[in-house]
């Protein structure tokens, strides 16, 4: 009962900052802005997810033993964790490179050493 | 031959972690077994050229400890300081950003990616873009402040903390 309160929790956070991303997508003004919200929400939005399913497949391992389908679930899931955060990032460096590079110039910037240096 | 060695265990520990609990050899079943093993020489033979392995400092389990104690202790809280801010940015829409060149001194390309992947993941700062001469990182920065404006080269503590320090800790 109280596993599975703690489980909505988690899963209420994650979609809240998972959310939180999709509405940055929508209000800031540009594409370096914009993966802020892009990537930054969704990682830890995704740990929150991620955590829950966790949490929900233990307590089925505990309950049903190590032949439990749902055992496995533990390991994919931090497994697939992993992956997002060194993708995420990842993704994001080359987007913000390649933006930078094909001439998009920061919305509103106050400063720009990379335009100064690297026009 | 040492990369080969490497990469082939590393990629035969990846495919037994994802089929744990097949069968009734310890926790796998003898033909998960076998053909994680061929696939693992498969891809080591390809990827062999190229990446090359050039220190084998990250098989050394004190870096290990001191990795996951970075991750706990400074990175996740950082990042979910990171978090509440960029939501609080969306809601408010109140941003003042830039690009900043900074200069970590970092030397090997492990730790540049791993400063790189920190700042982009923690408070209001995306690594753009790379200088690879130098190391050093230009950082878009979401709200940049007045006293890192004052001096160029532009001082690291206002963008990315001790970030830099762990970085050197762990990978150099």
């Amino acid at each position: 009962m109280i596993l599975n309160i703690i489980i909505y929790i988690f899963i209420a956070i994650g979609c809240f900052f998972n959310m939180m991303a999709a509405l940055g997508l929508h209000r800031f003004p540009d594409v370096y802005t914009r993966l802020h919200a892009g990537t930054k929400c969704t990682t830890f939005g995704s740990i929150f997810l991620i955590l829950a399913v966790v949490i929900q497949s233990i307590s089925a391992w505990v309950a049903e033993g190590l032949s439990s389908p749902q055992s496995i679930l533990t390991l994919h899931a931090l497994i697939a964790l992993v992956a997002i955060l060194l993708t995420n990032p990842t993704s994001a460096h080359a987007i913000g490179r390649a933006a930078h590079r094909s001439g998009i110039k920061p919305a509103r910037a106050v400063v720009d050493d990379l335009e100064k240096e690297k026009p | 031959m040492r990369t080969f060695l490497i990469t082939t265990a590393c990629a035969f520990l990846l495919y037994l972690l994802l089929t744990t609990a097949s069968g009734p050899l310890f926790l796998w079943s003898k033909e998960e077994l076998i053909i994680g093993a061929i696939f693992a020489l498969i891809v080591a033979a390809i990827v062999r050229k190229i990446f090359p392995v050039k220190n084998l400092r990250l098989l050394n389990p004190k870096r290990w400890f001191l990795f996951l104690a970075y991750f706990f202790g400074i990175f996740l809280p950082a990042m979910a300081k990171a978090n509440v801010d960029v939501a609080y940015r969306v809601i408010t829409g109140r941003i003042n950003p830039g690009i900043v060149r900074i200069s970590p001194n970092l030397k090997t390309d492990l730790g540049i990616t791993m400063l790189a992947n920190s700042i982009t993941l923690t408070p209001g700062t995306l690594s753009v873009e790379v200088d690879e001469e130098t190391n050093d990182l230009y950082v878009h920065w979401i709200n940049v402040k007045k006293e890192a404006l004052e001096k160029i080269p532009r001082d690291c503590k206002y963008v990315c903390g001790k970030f830099p320090d762990w970085a050197r800790r762990i990978a150099e």
